[in-house]
């Protein structure tokens, strides 16, 4: 499953997808994240392995969120390097 | 005197149930209950059969509004809370539904319900709430392939549309219908922000815009908003809506417009979808702790 | 030599007149539906009052949503530019500008002489502007005017989830049947625009004095809410904060740096 959290508005989409099928549950974006933007939850109703997703809580608001990863510009952000399944992607 | 003020926004509460189903002969009675930020719906099944359903306002409490909405559901039948086996609990937000035995997100509770109202075809779902407004991709079986969401912002949600009928006194029922009855179809409001949209509408009806010119104006934003939704996701048929707004022909129609096709219709009243896939998982959840699956 | 900024807002339309001594005059009006005709009369007005004809006027220039309908003007500036020029007049140490208009909200950067070095806009989205006040006013069934001083008697810091102005009018009916003092409330709403704004004023950088200009200065509530978002012991708010914009406007007509 592809998940797209986020939103869009005037200036800009601002999504972060976690492509589950590839997420493995191992929760290392979850760790290295500063800003709190990830947790893991239940994927599938009918089977118990975990997956990783966008808090409730910045959802709404990724823009300002993820600014500083983004402002530190050094190089991949930490959720992207962590993933060996390449399972997150940002669209901005 | 007072005169009370008509409320224009007030939609139709509604509840069904189907008597020639007979639950104490059932062996799994299952439910699932859909607390959303505007309405709140319980539908009750027996082994996987649609029993009863109710689709009320939501209340200013979570778990009150769950309470309400089933014992609605269940009066006249009698079946008690207690009788049910498997009750999962969905909606938007931190929902609580206390006598729930498991939660499980929307997202994939509307993509079982709507598997099971459209059918097996279908693989794009369009939910439009109160509050958000939400892009599903399914496979034959209803198991979510992808979606988004959006609850940032009114423009596309049932808060919206509701805002827009209160401003220009009329039914939330006949802004669909009254938004068609238009000879040209005018360039849609150019703010998907409802605020603004707001204040561009009363502009254009102080202009002498007869009332369904700027309905079709209004719901035309509301397509073109939602239609940018879907097309993160990708439309792929069958495509189906549901939720409130699904009840509007005035956005729907316009939708369709824009993708080229029709929407599938069912025979089941849309804004249950959610509460009707919990339902679902509640009967297979049951199957599964029994040993049965 | 008297230059005329005339600013063609979302809901007022602004109008300064400026001469050799300074400011002649200031005029508003609600824009109303025919935004043309109100800026005449705006115009008409303020240069009566300044006993000025219009054939004294050397220059006009028009800024603001609606400045390329302005009716009689010689050039067009960015709000942006207007803002930071009019508030660098009134308050020349300034360097982050925080202009919060009926639709849109701004925050700018600018360097020692008042130019621009950056800027952030809000757009197409009514929350952390004055339009989300007033639906929260209405909300909270109070005027305008009395939600600063309302929200000065909270007791308490109430987190406002809803993003989005239509969301946070139900939020607030939730919370009054809930018996939520309205004061608390009145503050939460001031809370949500300021966080807006301090998300907007961190991506152009905050760099003090910090001048803030556009209606929502006079809200003394909304300026306790933002020195606590940005974390700053004053703010300025010029005595005449919506003006601030045809300020520049007129400025930037007379010329020079």
């Amino acid at each position: 499953m592809r998940a797209h959290y986020g939103y869009e508005d005037g200036s800009g989409r601002y999504y972060i997808t976690i492509d589950t099928d590839r997420c493995n549950g191992c929760a290392e974006c979850v760790r290295l994240c500063p800003a709190a933007v990830l947790e893991m939850v239940e994927d599938d109703p009918l089977e118990p392995a975990a997956v990783a997703a966008v808090t409730a809580a910045q959802r709404n608001r990724l823009r300002e969120a993820c600014a500083p990863c983004k402002a530190s510009g050094q190089g991949a952000l930490p959720c992207v390097a962590a993933c060996a399944p390449d399972a997150i992607t940002h669209s901005f | 005197m007072a005169e009370a003020r008509p409320e224009f926004w007030r939609w139709q509460e509604r509840r069904w149930r189907d008597d020639t189903v007979d639950p104490r002969a059932g062996g799994i009675l299952s439910a699932g209950v859909d607390v959303g930020s505007v309405s709140s719906q319980a539908v009750v099944m027996v082994d996987g059969r649609l029993y009863a359903w109710s689709s009320r306002r939501t209340g200013g409490s979570s778990p009150d509004s769950a309470r309400e909405a089933m014992a609605w559901a269940l009066e006249g039948s009698d079946l008690r809370v207690e009788d049910l086996h498997f009750v999962v609990g969905t909606g938007y937000g931190r929902v609580n539904v206390p006598f729930a035995h498991k939660t499980i997100t929307e997202i994939h509770c509307h993509a079982r319900g709507a598997n099971f109202m459209y059918g097996s075809k279908v693989r794009t779902i369009l939910d439009m709430g109160g509050q958000d407004c939400k892009a599903i991709r399914c496979d034959e079986r209803g198991k979510v392939v992808a979606f988004q969401m959006n609850d940032k912002c009114a423009a596309g949600t049932g808060r919206g549309m509701e805002v827009f009928a209160d401003l220009l006194q009329v039914p939330i029922d006949q802004v669909g219908p009254m938004s068609l009855e238009v000879d040209e179809e005018p360039p849609p409001v150019s703010s998907t922000c409802v605020v603004f949209a707001k204040s561009e509408a009363a502009g254009l009806l102080r202009r002498g815009w007869p009332k369904e010119r700027v309905l079709a104006a209004y719901c035309g934003a509301m397509a073109q908003r939602v239609f940018a939704l879907l097309s993160r996701v990708g439309v792929e048929r069958e495509f189906a809506i549901t939720g409130g707004i699904a009840k509007n022909p005035g956005v729907v129609k316009r939708i369709e417009r824009a993708l080229g096709f029709e929407a599938v219709t069912g025979a089941v009243d849309s804004q249950i979808a959610g509460a009707l896939g919990g339902a679902l998982f509640g009967h297979a959840l049951e199957q599964k702790g029994r040993g049965q699956r | 030599m008297i230059t005329v900024g005339i600013d063609m807002g979302a809901k007022n339309v602004k109008v300064v007149v400026l001469g050799d001594q300074g400011v002649i005059c200031r005029a508003l009006r609600p824009a109303g539906l025919d935004t043309d005709q109100t800026a005449r009369q705006v115009m008409a007005a303020a240069l009566e009052e300044a006993r000025v004809g219009r054939g004294d006027v050397a220059r006009i220039v028009a800024t603001g949503t609606g400045r390329e309908d302005a009716p009689d003007s010689d050039e067009t500036m960015t709000d942006v530019s207007c803002a930071a020029r009019g508030a660098h007049e009134l308050c020349p140490e300034a360097r982050t500008v925080i202009d919060i208009g009926a639709e849109e909200a701004r925050a700018i950067r600018c360097d020692a002489r008042g130019r621009v070095q950056d800027f952030a806009i809000n757009e197409k989205c009514a929350a952390g502007t004055g339009a989300f006040t007033e639906a929260m006013a209405r909300a909270l069934e109070v005027p305008i005017e009395e939600l600063g001083p309302l929200s000065l008697r909270s007791t308490q810091a109430i987190p406002m989830n809803a993003q989005c102005a239509v969301f946070a009018e139900s939020e607030v009916v939730s919370m009054i049947h809930n018996n939520v003092p309205r004061a608390d409330m009145a503050r939460a709403v001031h809370d949500a625009i300021a966080s807006r704004m301090t998300a907007m004023v961190r991506r152009v950088g905050l760099e003090p004095p910090v001048v803030l200009v556009g209606g929502l200065g006079r809200n003394t509530g909304f300026v306790e809410s933002l020195k606590r978002g940005l974390t700053v012991e004053t703010i300025v708010v010029p005595e005449w904060p919506e003006l601030v914009g045809a300020l520049g406007a007129a400025l930037v007509a007379r010329g020079g740096a």
